[in-house]
């Protein structure tokens, strides 16, 4: 009961952040929902599987691309239809990445899913007359529910129309994922993050089971780029490159990944975290250093361990 | 026709033939021990039965069909469990948890992406049910890394038989247990395996109270050969065997735990 009335709170607090929080702060909400909705894909792969992906930058740069080529390029604006393009590219290269990924565990599984992120940033930041090259692809103002808003300004439509469309996609996309964790087929992926070997033994395909959560884990984070790439109005390498994907795993352990809202918080106090430290020194990566040494050394259960201590990623 | 039937299996790890030509089979209804000393290659019998390691030569049927190297997912679909030496469960899921994932695995649920496992009343009353067989119902909701050693022995076997398997093959099911505690993990695994109507249970056992206290049938093994196959009356009667095998141990106290 309580953890359902903080729910509520926090939402109501959300959805009151454009009338309390100025544009400045808006807009600093902006890439919270697209972070917030890649990070429950990817740890849907780590906290409950038990793979740890360093290339997961891969599929949010996927979904910014898409959302470039379909808005510059193909001149389709419906954001709903891009929303689906992106849930489809990101399959399209999930699943010969995923079938390739999945055959490693631990470490050779992360330097795998490294060396394909990084195969695709070498891919967007070559490829100039396909990507942009460096300077990437521009994205253009989408059509909401087929809406185009003429009559409010960039930032008026990012903090207003668009601001409440990407916090009810986060809500969807974190309700969907809720179910999924909560389903039998959640509870066949905790068991092979616990115990593979045993897992098979009781008829449960660890290889198979790690292949549909790297599936579920990639559309995530394919709609979490998608989201993200709107307020920027820029697809480019960097969303590809290593350091992205780092920024991802840090946040997802800051949060807590043991908690299914743990990677949630961590994107939020990441991003505002990442705001004021950088406005107060130019030294900011060496903060967020020590920073995830004491979280690591200290709260191995990251902040969501420290306001909820006993909960472990489960149903 | 058996149940399980090896013939001639040989399985050489870098020139060391840990089985030699393992012929056996295993009828329905009968709990058979297979029992040798240390590197007779009784671990190594369970995994080539289980289709975990392939042998050299040599193949294994099980209802008629050639099961050599299935692997565990296809085996356990077939019908034959298994449990382990070292105890083998998913230590932070519930006790609860860790048999619904044998039940979601049986009733071929593990595609359910969306349904809600809490409110699956078959799942849970499956569960609950072999968990009540093996005295675990009242530890339900404690993670299963919490459970003295007893119980998490127990645990392990539970979410095999929550297979509902045909063959049972326990590698060692009471090692690392007190001897009080091994009659007691005994006379569940046996009245659960009727519970349940598992047809057969093979077990590698180092206990010879519990070897001849249970067993229809002992296969004795050394060297990777089969020393013996018979009643356990006709098996204490075997000098070889008892010189070989079961030795003095009978008479000697248990070794330390």
């Amino acid at each position: 009961m309580i953890r359902r009335a903080a729910l509520v709170v926090v939402l109501l607090g959300i959805a009151g952040v454009p009338f309390m929080g100025g544009d400045y702060y808006t807009t600093l909400m902006l890439p919270f929902f697209g972070y917030s909705i890649a990070l429950l894909g990817l740890n849907l792969l780590f906290g409950y599987t038990g793979l740890l992906s360093f290339g997961h930058a891969l599929f949010v740069a996927l979904g910014a691309y898409t959302a470039a080529y379909m808005t510059s390029v193909f001149g389709i604006l419906h954001f709903e239809a891009i929303l689906l393009v992106s849930v489809a590219v990101a399959l399209v290269v999930a699943v010969p990445v995923g079938l390739l990924c999945v055959r490693y565990v631990k470490i050779y599984f992360g330097m795998l899913t490294l060396a394909f992120g990084m195969l695709f940033y070498s891919f967007l930041y070559k490829f100039y007359h396909l990507t942009g090259g460096d300077e990437g692809i521009r994205v253009l103002r989408p059509m909401l529910l087929g809406q185009s808003f003429p009559a409010l300004g960039k930032v008026e439509f990012l903090t207003g129309p668009y601001y409440y469309y990407s916090l009810a996609l986060l809500v969807a996309a974190a309700v969907v994922m809720w179910r999924v964790v909560g389903s039998p087929f959640g509870l066949c992926l905790r068991s092979i993050r616990e115990n593979p070997e045993k897992a098979e033994y009781v008829g449960v395909s660890a290889r198979r089971y790690r292949f549909y959560a790297f599936l579920i884990s990639s559309i995530f984070g394919g709609v979490g780029g998608t989201l993200l790439a709107i307020p920027t109005g820029l697809a480019d390498p960097l969303l590809a490159y290593w350091t992205h994907s780092g920024n991802l795993v840090f946040m997802m352990l800051l949060g807590g990944f043991a908690n299914f809202f743990g990677p949630i918080l961590g994107s939020f106090v990441f991003i505002f975290l990442q705001d004021q430290v950088i406005s107060l020194t130019q030294y900011w990566r060496l903060v967020f250093g020590a920073i995830l040494a004491v979280i690591v050394i200290f709260f191995p259960h990251g902040l969501m361990g420290v306001f909820d201590p006993r909960a472990r990623a489960g149903g | 026709m058996p149940l399980l039937e090896a013939s001639s299996l040989r399985k050489l790890y870098d020139g060391f033939c840990a089985l030699d030509g393992v012929s056996l089979a295993v009828g329905s209804g009968e709990f058979v021990s297979i029992i040798g000393p240390n590197g007779a290659g009784k671990t190594t019998l369970i995994n080539v039965l289980t289709g975990l390691l392939k042998p050299n030569t040599g193949r294994v049927l099980f209802k008629g069909q050639d099961i050599t190297g299935v692997g565990p997912v296809k085996l356990a679909r077939l019908g034959m469990a298994r449990s382990f030496q070292l105890v083998n469960i998913f230590p932070e899921l519930t006790v609860l948890e860790v048999v619904k994932v044998a039940v979601v695995s049986r009733l071929g649920r593990g595609g359910r992406l969306f349904s809600s496992l809490a409110r699956d009343r078959e799942v849970t009353e499956q569960a609950l049910a072999v968990a009540e067989l093996f005295a675990l119902a009242d530890k339900r909701n404690i993670p299963a890394k919490k459970l003295p050693q007893g119980d998490k022995k127990l645990l392990d076997v539970a979410s095999a038989f929550a297979l509902r398997p045909e063959v049972i093959l326990l590698d060692e099911p009471t090692s690392g247990v007190s001897t009080r505690e091994k009659h007691t993990i005994m006379e569940i695994l046996v009245s659960a395996s009727k519970e349940i109507g598992i047809k057969s249970i093979i077990q590698v056992e180092h206990d010879m109270d519990i070897v001849f206290g249970y067993s229809d049938r002992i296969i004795a093994l050394h060297q990777g050969k089969v020393l013996a196959d018979g009643t356990p009356a006709a098996i204490k009667a075997d000098e070889a065997v008892v010189n070989t095998v079961v030795g003095r141990k009978t008479r000697m106290p248990e070794r330390g735990a």
